[in-house]
């Protein structure tokens, strides 16, 4: 729905309103390219990853390892069942 | 009532008032020092991540005059220099300017945070509070050593821009910032000098004023001495190097030379010529410190193509 009516204002405060435009595309600007060198800047793509309140064994320290251990484990209590 | 909503229209504030706010000449020092911080530091930085640094610190730099104009709108209004600033022009209020210097500052520190490191912006936020509040509001009314602890204000961002690349302080960018605090005082002192100001109508204490053109003669010649020794123990730090070493030489026996004149002249001698040693001395002052800090970045670049092995450096 844009303003059709022309009013004093819009000319007089076209310089400012510009200006604030233009500082607003700079800070995107700012923000996209800081984002792009601090991800481009990381040594693993894991440190990426954050809590976003979905429980993700991998974003534990050695979750992963210990969930395979347990894996393992089960398998070789299983076999040993079968065996018996 | 229509004469005044049109006197109100026309000095509506626009874009290159907020920014005069910021005090755009102060921030050029501000933006060449830190770059100069930034760019001898050990330890490289992203350039997009250094540019960010150095917007922030220019921001931040024109937060804290943004926010001395606001404080000191009342005397502006008063001294001819500053009559024509923003607030006491009618084209910004006092409240937008305190809004912006708030803002600016907040925002300068925290995107500084974000790109770099914690002690680079804590350094930030310390030279907007002490520009702002140490200088502005209690000191600049209430001593005439307010050059002095104000120069420290300004010689902040060298260190702030070594503080980004490396994340500490240490004794170049301590002597980075001894440079600028000790070569403060003698260049405004000799501006002092030869300047007309009303800074006693609004009841700023200046040294000459209060303690007389004799006693800053004194000061200027005991505050360069010092900084002569600042300047050349730079030399010796791992930022400098023969070549900053041969500029420093020339540059300090030019100006300790006309701080020596200025020492040496009577005001009665000063009249007579109308200031020529004075008004000469503070233009060196300004190469002075241009030249030092373009010396040391001169140095880092033989540096980082192995050019000062000559010397034995």
């Amino acid at each position: 729905m844009a303003i059709r009516a022309e009013h004093e204002i819009h000319s007089r405060r076209k310089g400012r309103n510009m200006g604030v435009g233009l500082l607003l595309l700079g800070f995107i600007g700012i923000v996209f390219g800081l984002t792009v060198v601090k991800v481009l800047g990381l040594t693993d793509i894991r440190q990426l990853e954050r809590f976003d309140h979905v429980a993700r064994p991998q974003l534990e320290p050695g979750a992963l390892e210990a969930a395979e251990q347990r894996a393992v484990d089960l398998e070789a209590s299983s076999n040993a069942e079968a065996s018996e | 009532m229509t004469d005044v909503t049109n006197q109100t229209q026309t000095q509506e504030a626009q874009m290159g008032d907020y920014f005069a706010l910021m005090k755009p000449r102060v921030m050029q020092l501000v933006v060449f020092t830190a770059l100069v911080g930034l760019v001898v530091a050990p330890v490289g930085v992203n350039p997009f991540v250094g540019f960010v640094a150095i917007l922030c610190i220019a921001v931040g730099a024109g937060a804290s005059g943004a926010l001395n104009m606001w404080w000191d709108a009342d005397i502006d209004a008063i001294m001819k220099r500053t009559v024509s600033r923003p607030i006491p022009s009618g084209a910004v209020q006092p409240g937008e300017a305190l809004a912006i210097g708030l803002a600016l500052s907040a925002f300068a520190v925290v995107l500084l945070f974000l790109a770099t490191n914690a002690l680079a912006a804590g350094l930030l936020a310390f030279t907007i509070f002490f520009y702002a509040v140490v200088y502005s509001m209690w000191l600049k009314r209430s001593t005439p050593q307010n050059i002095v602890i104000g120069g420290a204000a300004g010689a902040f961002p060298p260190m702030i821009g070594w503080a980004v690349a490396t994340g500490s302080v240490s004794i170049e960018s301590i002597l980075m910032f001894g440079l600028i605090f000790m070569w403060t005082p003698p260049h405004f002192w000799a501006l002092a000098l030869f300047v007309k100001s009303d800074y006693g109508d609004a009841g700023v204490p200046m040294l000459t004023e209060t303690h007389g053109r004799r006693v800053t003669r004194n000061h200027i010649l005991a505050y360069c001495v010092p900084l002569v020794l600042v300047a050349f123990a730079l030399g010796f730090t791992s930022i400098g190097g023969p070549f900053y070493l041969l500029v420093a030489l020339v540059l300090n026996v030019w100006f300790l030379t006309g701080c020596y004149a200025i020492w040496k002249r009577t005001d009665a001698d000063s009249e007579a010529d109308k200031h020529a040693v004075e008004r000469r001395t503070f233009i060196v002052s300004i190469y002075y410190l241009f030249g030092h800090f373009s010396a040391l970045m001169v140095e880092a670049l033989l540096r980082s193509y192995g050019l000062t092995s000559w010397a034995g450096w």
